[in-house]
């Protein structure tokens, strides 16, 4: 896949890190506003798509990116089930998911226990997924003609 | 508002009629977007924020990965030949559909009426939600007292892309290192 024009390229460099900032804050608020793990995952990894779309694929880049965010996933679903375990441990082995952290008051930033820690595995996750396959879709091809 | 939404669902099934025709993939693939974006039109009438936000990137992405594999692969469908028992198909298309019709106007009845008062369930799940201090209450079941099924669907994410990269990938890492 080759890249596009220079005019596309500027722009994306200049919109990716504003929809990126977009993805951190949907998952951030996610025990507030509307949204969470899986919406800013998703946003998250638009950037990346985009950046890939734009910019052509330059093959080294991409397979050192493939191998972190494929780290980035399987350290991602370990911690949530950490997190989990952490819950059954400190709850005194009665409840799976307990939430074992202090709950807050009610609308501020940092409430409702390990809610928040949790939005952010999962949206690391969901991230990484979705990058992953686009990269696979676009890398693995290329590899094959050489 | 339910004249809004009988109509972006008439455009939904149109779209996805044609979708089904289209000689051309990746005109099929794009009028397929039809039916997701309406979807999210029809979350946002419906009062479901959530859904509408998840629902809009996830179309977004799913419909660059789609026409991302066209471009990798073909865009004309082969033509099948089904002439010989053509009748036979449409027969047993029409039988099909007439029991289905039957079985869901049948299981549906006894359920409560479209927007009807359904807090007997709900009122419980929004209790114990207003318990975990998250003020979207959405967030506070998911993750939560839910939180098994969030479990459950990270997994089915990491699993699909194991699958993917099992599939994909031709050269073996080991390989690359000779």
């Amino acid at each position: 896949m080759k890249g596009m024009t220079i005019i596309v390229k500027k722009i994306s460099q200049i919109i990716c890190p504003v929809i990126f900032m977009f993805g951190l804050y949907i998952i951030v608020h996610g025990h507030l506003t509307p949204g969470g793990g899986f919406a800013g995952g998703v946003i998250m990894a638009g950037a990346f798509i985009l950046q890939i779309l734009a910019n052509g694929n330059i093959l080294p880049k991409l397979r050192k990116e493939e191998e972190g965010l494929e780290f980035l996933e399987s350290s991602a679903i370990l911690g949530f089930l950490i997190l989990a375990g952490l819950g059954l441990l400190l709850s005194g082995g009665v409840v799976f998911f307990a939430n074992f952290m202090e709950k807050g008051v009610l609308g501020n930033l940092i409430s409702a226990g390990f809610i928040p820690l949790e939005n952010i595995v999962v949206g690391a996750e969901v991230c990484a997924a979705i990058a992953t396959i686009f990269i696979a879709l676009v890398v693995y091809k290329d590899e094959v003609k050489k | 508002m339910e004249l809004y939404l009988i109509i972006i669902l008439v455009l939904m099934i149109l779209g996805s009629i044609y979708s089904l025709n289209a000689s051309d993939l990746l005109s099929a693939v794009i009028s397929y977007g039809i039916v997701g974006f309406g979807l999210v039109i029809a979350f946002l009438l419906l009062q479901a924020p959530d859904l509408a936000i998840v629902q809009v990137v996830v179309e977004v992405a799913t419909l660059i990965i789609m026409i991302a594999t066209i471009k990798n692969t073909q865009r004309n469908i082969p033509k099948m030949e089904l002439k010989p028992k053509i009748a036979v198909y449409y027969a047993i298309t029409l039988i099909m559909a007439l029991v289905f019709v039957l079985i869901f106007d049948r299981a549906t009845g006894c359920l409560n009426q479209f927007g009807a008062d359904t807090m007997r369930m709900a009122q419980p799940y929004i209790d114990g939600a207003a318990d975990t201090k998250s003020a979207n209450l959405v967030t506070g079941v998911v993750f939560d007292f839910r939180a098994y099924d969030t479990l459950g669907e990270a997994t089915v994410l990491f699993t699909a892309v194991i699958g993917v990269l099992t599939i994909l990938r031709i050269k073996g890492k080991k390989e690359e290192k000779k």
